[in-house]
């Protein structure tokens, strides 16, 4: 089980999933705070879940307001850094880019990508945490 | 870390929670005594009751107040404590602009235990 946990978790870097700033997090998890990872991961999705929904009532009024959605991305982008979330921070830079230029269909092809990659880690790492919980 | 027999303190200035519990918790294990603030003004508010602080970690980009603005606004007051900027906009005329706000540096976000550790060594070298 112990391995199990530790090859999803390999997994997840290898994969580029996860970057650096993960392992930083793991560093800070103690005997103070035994599970600070899951619970620092566990507030990013409930606090980017506004973010995304603050998205898509932004994209909703038109003409599009492409200052706002840089803004509310750039938030998003750096609560994701903050975790490690390199695939997710990724898109976000790439949405911000297509902001920048206002293009529509690029932005609205992006932001896909961002809530894809957003919910593929939540499930992975839900995954692994569920793993590492089991082989305590 | 002990500067004199008591804690270096540290403000954190985000409007992100999860930036804050992260930066807070890596300060913490850096033996800091820290408080958070959810925005420049929060921050400002904070300085004004009459609280100190050895350093304060300030993000760019905040609602209310921004770190900017929050920055002129400390050093107007004559708040001389080393203050950090954090933004993940990298290099650019904001950055000048926040760097010529007042800081004594600006790092690229996420704030690690790296850019801590140089932080501190900084604020060694200023208080000796």
């Amino acid at each position: 089980m112990e391995r199990q946990a530790a090859y999803l978790r390999n997994a997840l870097f290898d994969q580029g999933y996860l970057d650096e700033q993960f392992l930083q997090l793991e560093d800070l998890q103690d005997e103070a705070n035994p599970h600070f990872v899951e619970e620092v991961v566990k507030l990013f999705y409930t606090d980017s879940v506004r973010l995304i929904q603050s998205i898509e009532l932004t994209l909703k009024n038109t003409p599009w307001d492409f200052e706002k959605l840089d803004n509310i991305m750039h938030q998003f982008k750096g609560s994701s850094s903050s975790i490690g979330a390199k695939k997710v921070k990724k898109e976000c830079s790439q949405f911000q880019e297509y902001c920048n230029v206002g293009n529509v269909e690029g932005c609205i092809r992006e932001f896909q990508e961002v809530k894809q990659e957003h919910a593929a880690l939540k499930r992975k790492l839900e995954n692994y945490f569920q793993l590492a919980r089991e082989a305590r | 870390m002990k500067k004199g027999g008591r804690k270096i303190s540290a403000l954190v200035v985000d409007d992100d929670r999860v930036i804050r519990v992260v930066e807070e918790k890596l300060l913490v294990r850096f033996g800091l005594e820290t408080k958070v603030a959810k925005n420049g003004k929060e921050a400002l508010d904070l300085f004004v009751a009459g609280n100190t602080f050895d350093f304060v970690v300030m993000d760019m980009e905040m609602p209310v107040m921004d770190g900017p603005e929050a920055t002129r606004a400390l050093r107007a007051r004559g708040v001389d404590c080393m203050i950090v900027g954090v933004t993940s906009r990298g290099d650019g005329p904001e950055k000048a602009e926040f760097e010529a706000a007042g800081l004594n540096c600006c790092w690229e976000k996420p704030l690690n235990a790296q850019i801590v550790g140089t932080i501190l060594d900084k604020l060694a070298k200023k208080l000796s």
